[in-house]
């Protein structure tokens, strides 16, 4: 508990005067430089509740041994349990409550837990222990795993949006606004796998934040491609996070999330280190 | 940096010791878990809301299958061709597998081709969630969607494959008869039933990593016991003076039920050797699997629904 509080007085000390711009909910920050889980401020819209989250990697071995009907009947008699599994435990208890309007920006080492806790606030990994309850349903910003490299940009659009879950009437209506946002132009016709990576980049882009969200959850370096199209997609990222109820944002560039967010969690090794002012915890975490 | 990692998480849940527990508060405001499993006919309508999603995902994955070869979809009417061709020479001219069997070619093509559908679509459902993990990690949508649109996209391969079977077994000698009108009934049972399966080995696939091992195996042993190569009323009562039930329940099962009756609607003189048992039995066999491998495949399923993106 000692050194608790040393770290928590350096973080003190760090402290400006005054408080940053982007903070909108909460002017003043917590004398401990955390915020009070429950203080009425607002309506919860995400809820974690001592969550953990385990997932399974199974090993590439068993690839090669593919199709083969003798192989996979011997080594099933053969073997006991699974060696080739690995449980990972990648969320280890993690609590806290994000308030309607909140941008919280989640920062933290590779392999921290970071796109682990978006997937499960988004209901799309089940809970170990614990739990997540949101007001509406949360969508994770991205559609790269539905789309399908060898298909026409054209279909790639429309598949996209239907894995969203539009409807035929939105896809028609969002159909060219999502061409001229990327840009490829006569390009929609060739295959995604002709593209440079920069208009793939911006292509995955333009799909999927064609939609509106509740709560929005962005997973870093979506805002990629040449110069210009970067800063048309931040002042996207911009409108939907304005449009969005609540924002989670994981980004390993730190300027955006001091410049978008207005509380900042710290994950380390899948617990979290420090929840609070963007300022504090990220001076906190370029120490650490 | 000597302090523990919890310290924070632990100073944190001992501040809260004493206040409003947070599914407490969740509940007062009304919130909900965020991995739910919605009740059974919700599930439904939602899977019927994403039909568009379904449809489009099953044929993308159709075009985008051929698309880096030359050929492209001309390989939808190719691939059943050379394999018909294949098994002709197999087990019609080199294992003479044809003996009490009048048009043998229409006989082992009918099978081979039914059996086919069936065989590929249960080895595509399993596949279905465990070589979409991203996607299911990313998206929210009726996991079902996935097998089914792997069903569908069989579907439509066997849109082609039926009109090369038709043709062959035109060019053995069948005409064309009003019974063929049935056609369509049959496929549709057995869509049914091929989608009922598509879900439980989806599931199963998902949570046993080996099934996908062991597949080519059950598939095949499936099909020496389909009786797609031989007559099971020949080979089981005639030749090896088996009891006649034993017939009637190799007939039972599903493959041999579906291939059983398409054979009695594309080959005429097909039903001169179904004198033994009754043809009501099989199609009420198709029926029976059809309705009951779709209703606990989607329940089967759908009991597991908030769990798939664990891996």
């Amino acid at each position: 508990m000692a050194e608790l509080t040393k770290e928590l007085s350096q973080v003190k000390g760090d402290k400006p005067a005054v408080p940053g711009k982007d903070v909108k909910v909460h002017p003043t920050p917590e004398p401990q430089g955390k915020r009070p889980l429950d203080v009425p401020t607002g309506t919860p819209t995400v809820i974690v509740d001592d969550l953990h989250i385990v997932y399974r990697v199974y090993g590439a071995a068993s690839e090669s041994e593919k199709g083969n009907a003798v192989n996979a009947l011997s080594r099933l008699l053969r073997r006991q349990g699974r060696p080739q599994m690995k449980e990972v435990h990648a969320v280890k208890g993690v609590t806290f409550v994000a308030y309607h309007g909140d941008a919280i920006g989640i920062v933290g080492r590779n392999g921290s837990g970071k796109s682990t806790l978006l997937r499960a606030i988004a209901g799309l990994l089940p809970p170990h222990k614990g739990a997540v309850y949101t007001d509406g349903q949360p969508s994770l910003l991205g559609v790269n795993a539905a789309l399908m490299r060898e298909l026409t940009g054209e279909r790639n659009i429309v598949l996209g949006c239907y894995a969203m879950g539009m409807t035929p009437a939105e896809v028609r209506e969002k159909y060219q606004e999502i061409v001229d946002f990327s840009g490829i132009d006569e390009f929609v016709q060739l295959p995604m796998s002709t593209y440079s990576s920069g208009m793939g980049a911006r292509l995955r882009f333009a799909i999927s934040s064609a939609k509106t969200h509740d709560v929005l959850l962005i997973d870093e370096a979506l805002a990629t491609g040449d110069r210009e199209f970067r800063k048309k997609s931040q002042e996207r990222i911009r409108q939907i996070r304005e449009s969005a109820g609540t924002v989670f944002l994981v980004a390993h560039d730190l300027r955006v999330i001091e410049q978008t967010c207005n509380r900042v969690i710290w994950l380390h090794k899948g617990k979290i280190r420090m929840d609070g002012d963007p300022e504090e915890v990220i001076a906190a975490y370029n120490k650490g | 940096m000597s302090q523990p990692e919890s310290a924070v998480a632990d100073a944190q849940a001992g501040g809260r010791s004493g206040q409003e527990p947070l599914a407490k508060l969740a509940k007062r405001y009304g919130l909900r878990r965020a991995i739910a499993r919605p009740r059974f006919p919700v599930y439904l309508r939602q899977l019927w809301e994403r039909r568009h999603f379904i449809l489009t995902y099953a044929t993308s994955r159709n075009v985008s299958k051929y698309s880096r070869s030359a050929l492209g979809q001309l390989w939808q009417v190719l691939t059943p061709l050379l394999n018909a061709a294949i098994y002709y020479v197999m087990f019609g001219l080199i294992l003479g597998g044809h003996r009490g069997i009048e048009n043998y070619p229409a006989f082992l093509l009918t099978g081979m081709f039914v059996f086919t559908f069936t065989q590929r679509t249960v080895s595509a459902g399993a596949k279905s969630i465990s070589g979409n993990l991203s996607m299911i990690r990313a998206l929210h949508f009726p996991r079902a969607s996935l097998p089914l649109a792997y069903t569908i996209q069989e579907l439509q391969q066997l849109a082609y494959s039926m009109a090369v079977l038709l043709v062959l077994v035109m060019i053995t000698g069948e005409m064309p008869t009003w019974f063929w009108l049935m056609i369509p009934v049959v496929l549709l049972l057995q869509t049914m039933f091929n989608i009922g399966v598509g879900l439980v080995v989806a599931r199963l696939g998902a949570q046993m990593r080996d099934l996908n091992q062991l597949l080519p195996f059950i598939t095949r042993t499936w099909l020496y016991a389909s009786g797609v190569f031989f007559s099971i009323q020949d080979k089981v009562v005639g030749s090896a003076q088996l009891p006649q039930w034993v017939a009637n329940a190799m007939y039972l099962n599903p493959a041999a039920s579906y291939i059983e009756w398409m054979r009695e609607i594309l080959i005429s003189t097909h039903n001169k050797s179904f004198g033994h048992h009754p043809p009501t039995m099989v199609w009420m066999s198709c029926v029976f699997w059809a309705v009951f491998a779709l209703g606990f495949g989607f329940w089967y399923f759908w009991r597991s629904e908030e769990r798939y993106g664990r891996g």
